[in-house]
């Protein structure tokens, strides 16, 4: 058994423009101590993907299909059972370091906090926890920097902290929801080393989520590809970087200067812009956009063809796409 | 997103804006025709018939003098908009000014001019109305003029505030390049970029004033009789609480429909004006 | 000491001072001389030069000046001409109505604000939240002078359940004295708390909004739980600061729902004391509560370095 399934997930938003699927029959499994990538650009449905697994979307979103941790039915328990999982067995780390921070309470108080939630510690307890997990995440001088505010430390610290937070219960699962973009290019690469070692040894399993191509090919051993909700293409990472097949994937690496190609070759770029989500097309999400559209591609969401046992993509026109690359 | 819409669709959807505005126009035109026509003459006595029930004569009855409330109410709402205009008018000139200039100016100017209205703030309305009547003694006049003091500095904060945000935007750089001074930019860039601020201001001090004016004559520190007042009315209907209760109604509500009138539509220009704010509500 | 605490000190202190020199210019020196305007301006001229050395006015303008301060800071606050009592005398008496009138009707402002504000938010865009707030627009809108003429006409013609005004005295014990404030106080508070409601509730919203929040939902709080922990201290920094500007509102209106139920406050001095042209007692009234303003504010700040470490940046 997976540890986390995802079978044909689907979250309707309610927008000001009416009901919009912000994630469209999304379908993965998750291992124990496995990591994987979702790559995509904003509004792909990436985070949303992220919130449904934590349970945490947006007021009014409505959710289909199944979502199953450790085989249990995520999507219809309980708010109660919900709050037992989250934080204890799934931790989470956020883009905005600065903001994620309750300004008012001591660093050491925030780490803390979960450990007395899930695991009944202590003040005294939690308290001497929370400066080995500070310690651990590479705070200097934790013991004494326990009590300090996250206004004294910098953006690279304070995700520090974060992590820490998310690490504090020894979680099944950690999902880093582009934990660098904003931070400064020197401190992306401490933060992403930080969580590939605290993976590694404590045999977790981690969802990368980022725009950064760079970031998914060098942490993550399977790569997802999203595109306006939908699941485009997925495979080991080395597979899709190697043959990325959608068009959409290709385009997305068109601009990525590759090696064994052509002096002559133009980088490809991806034409328009992405739409909103209501204006979605019913079909493929990229039809429109994509340069090889005909009629059959805005009847349904194309599924997935096997270009290997472990790599698939969705789309209806492959034999082309892999012809023209 | 809803850039399609026309203002005026939008403002007629919003409710809080379409129930102010309804109100508002009440007001006016209760004090409009109140210029020309009035049930009786305010304020004309006749004893005979004093206290009289609300009735067809009297649609809301007379006072302890004879005097017939329909048409004092109707004479009081031109006092209400005379006292908030003229209040208004004084703390939006004024504050706008220094809020404008202390924008432009920074430096020790901004400073002393923030710190000077910090400092007014001390002194609500009715304080400075009390300092004024105790020297000059009551009236109209001492008190629209305290209450328009009161709003100097309400104005001067507000139109700083977002002065300068408007003078850290593109444009501004474009104006200075071209070599205007700074005089020039708070008049052709700051002012008409912070207007709708200034108006959503303008309708709710519009609506302090009225409060202010309403507090002040029923303190006796405002109008003076026989100039019909809101508040001077519910001043003379307390002393009647156990003959005629209902005296104390009708000015009240005048006062509330008009102040809450104002109030939506301050709230609701806020919303119209500012589609960022808009989202949020 | 903090930086910001050092700071607000200052302005404390300087807005203190630069408020009894406006006092003192505008009820001092712009009326010509205020003997005459005491005795009117038919006294006869012998009456006025005697009352003029009576109440120093016959002295420099700085000189009268710092003879004010110095016997405000010495607790001697001169002689009312009207009651012939000294003014300290009669301000403690009115600050003993006065006081816990104000203090009961912040309490009472907060607990219905704070109450209703979370309501609200909690119900976001619900029936219930629109509901509270058209009736806190309402609420807003309404005079508290004529709200509480009509708690007199509910509560007192109609009910009989409270006196229509009048302070019985602390001597007649605590309870029935402060039974005399309760209509004063609802009054007082009910409009404040309509616009307290809304700042609550809006900045609860906004608070709810913030990433931390999310983070706390992360660990594994309920809605409820991140709430009172982690929205209420973040959120109280907006309603702390509107409290504190209330409290300017809360004095102005104490001065006329005294008048209407007849409490012999602070309130009600000032006004006899206009009546009665008395302008020593209406200098040092206003001062006064002006300074108890500035206070208030001056409090308010260290409240806000209690809530906000941010603040404690150490002085170097």
């Amino acid at each position: 058994m997976a540890l986390l399934e995802l079978d044909d997930l689907t979250v309707t938003l309610s927008t000001a423009r009416g009901p919009a699927k912000a994630v469209r029959g999304v379908s993965f499994a998750l291992d124990r101590g496995e990591t994987l990538g979702l790559v995509g650009e904003s509004g792909s449905g990436k985070s949303m993907t992220a919130l449904a697994i934590l349970g945490l979307l947006p007021e009014g979103a409505r959710t289909s299909g199944r979502l199953r941790f450790e085989g249990r039915e995520l999507l219809t328990l309980d708010e109660a059972e919900l709050c037992r999982i989250r934080g204890d067995r799934i931790g989470v780390v956020f883009q905005e370091p600065m903001t994620a921070l309750n300004p008012l309470h001591s660093i050491g108080r925030q780490v803390a906090e979960t450990l007395m939630l899930h695991r009944g510690m202590s003040a005294g307890a939690s308290r001497r926890e929370a400066i080995r997990l500070l310690d651990r995440v590479g705070i200097p001088d934790a013991a004494r920097r326990v009590d300090a505010y996250p206004h004294q430390f910098s953006g690279g610290q304070r995700q520090r902290v974060t992590i820490a937070i998310a690490l504090a219960c020894g979680p099944d699962i950690l999902i880093a929801d582009e934990p660098t973009t904003a931070l400064d290019v020197t401190i992306q690469r401490q933060i992403l080393d930080l969580i590939a070692g605290l993976v590694e040894e404590d045999g977790m399993a981690l969802i990368l989520i980022s725009h950064d191509l760079g970031v998914i090919a060098e942490n993550v051993e399977r790569t997802l590809v999203m595109y306006g909700g939908a699941l485009v293409e997925e495979g080991p990472t080395d597979e899709v970087f190697a043959r990325p097949s959608h068009p959409y994937t290709q385009g997305l690496f068109g601009a990525r200067p590759r090696l064994g190609v052509g002096r002559g070759t133009k980088l490809a770029t991806i034409k328009g812009t992405v739409p909103e989500l209501a204006d979605m097309p019913p079909g493929c999400p990229f039809a429109g956009r994509c340069p090889l559209t005909i009629a059959a591609c805005d009847a349904a969401l194309p599924g997935p063809v096997e270009l290997s046992p472990s790599h698939a993509a969705r789309c209806i026109r492959l034999d082309v796409a892999l012809g023209v690359s | 997103m809803i850039a399609g819409i026309s203002f005026e669709r939008r403002a007629l959807r919003h409710p809080s804006f379409a129930i102010g505005s309804a109100l508002i126009l009440l007001l006016l035109a209760t004090a409009v025709v109140s210029l020309i026509w009035t049930p009786w003459p305010p304020g004309e006595l006749d004893i005979p018939h004093k206290l009289a029930l609300p009735s067809a004569a009297h649609l809301f009855g007379t006072d302890s003098l004879g005097r017939d409330v329909a048409s004092l109410i109707m004479a009081g709402a031109r006092n209400s908009i005379l006292v908030g205009v003229i209040a208004v008018a004084i703390g939006l000139v004024i504050g706008t000014a220094v809020g404008t200039l202390a924008a432009a100016a920074k430096g020790w100017v901004e400073e002393v001019a923030m710190r000077l209205s910090d400092f007014t703030f001390a002194f609500p309305a009715i304080l400075s109305a009390i300092m004024l009547t105790a020297l000059f003694g009551p009236g109209i006049v001492n008190s629209i003029i305290a209450i328009g003091i009161f709003n100097i500095p309400v104005f001067a904060r507000v139109t700083r505030a977002s002065a300068n945000s408007v003078w850290t935007r593109e444009f501004i750089l474009a104006a200075r390049v071209a070599g205007k001074n700074r005089l020039q930019i708070t008049l052709e860039h700051v002012l008409p970029n912070i207007l709708p601020v200034i108006i959503v201001q303008a309708t709710i001090q519009f609506a302090t004033a009225i409060l202010a004016e309403a507090a002040l004559s029923y303190l006796g520190l405002g109008t003076q009789p026989p100039q019909p007042s809101w508040g001077r009315m519910l001043n003379e209907a307390q002393t009647l609480m156990f003959q005629a209760p209902r005296l104390a109604i009708y000015p009240g509500i005048a006062i509330a429909l008009s102040v809450l009138g104002l109030n939506l539509v301050g709230d609701g220009l806020r919303d119209l004006l500012d589609p960022r704010l808009a989202r949020q509500r | 000491m903090s930086l910001f605490l050092l700071r607000r000190t200052v302005v404390f202190a300087a807005t203190l001072a630069g408020a009894s020199v406006v006092i003192f210019l505008v009820l001092d020196i712009l009326p010509g001389n205020a003997a005459l305007t005491i005795l009117g301006p038919d006294a006869p001229s012998d009456a006025v030069a005697a009352l003029s050395h009576k109440l120093g006015l016959d002295q420099p303008a700085l000189a009268r000046y710092f003879a004010w301060i110095f016997g405000l800071l010495s607790g001697d606050l001169g002689v009312s001409y009207a009651y012939d009592t000294p003014v300290a005398e009669l301000i403690l008496g009115g600050l003993s109505v006065s006081l816990p009138l104000a203090v009961m009707a912040m309490a009472l402002t907060a607990l219905i604000a704070l109450s209703l504000g979370i309501f609200a938010a909690l119900r976001h865009n619900s029936v219930l939240d629109t509901g509270v707030m058209g009736m806190s627009q309402i609420g807003i809108a309404i005079p508290n002078f004529w709200f509480a003429i009509l708690l007199i006409l509910l509560f007192a013609v109609r009910l009989h359940w409270f006196a229509a005004g009048g302070f019985p005295g602390w001597g007649e014990g605590a309870l029935t004295a402060l039974r005399a404030l309760i209509l004063p106080a609802v009054a007082l508070a009910v409009v404040q708390a309509a616009i307290l409601a809304r700042v609550t509730r809006s900045s609860i919203i906004e608070v709810m909004r913030e990433d931390f929040v999310r983070t706390a939902r992360a660990k594994g709080l309920t809605r409820r739980a991140a709430l009172w922990r982690h929205v209420l201290r973040n959120a109280m920094i907006p309603v702390v600061t509107i409290m504190g500007l209330q409290f300017a509102n809360l004095i102005a209106g104490t001065v006329v729902i005294e008048n209407v139920f007849y409490l012999p406050g602070l309130g009600r001095l000032i006004f006899q004391a206009i009546n009665n042209r008395d302008l020593i007692v209406v200098r040092d009234c206003v001062m006064l509560l002006a300074a108890l303003v500035v206070a208030v504010n001056f409090a308010i700040d260290l409240v806000y370095v209690t809530i906000d470490p941010r603040l404690k940046v150490q002085a170097p």
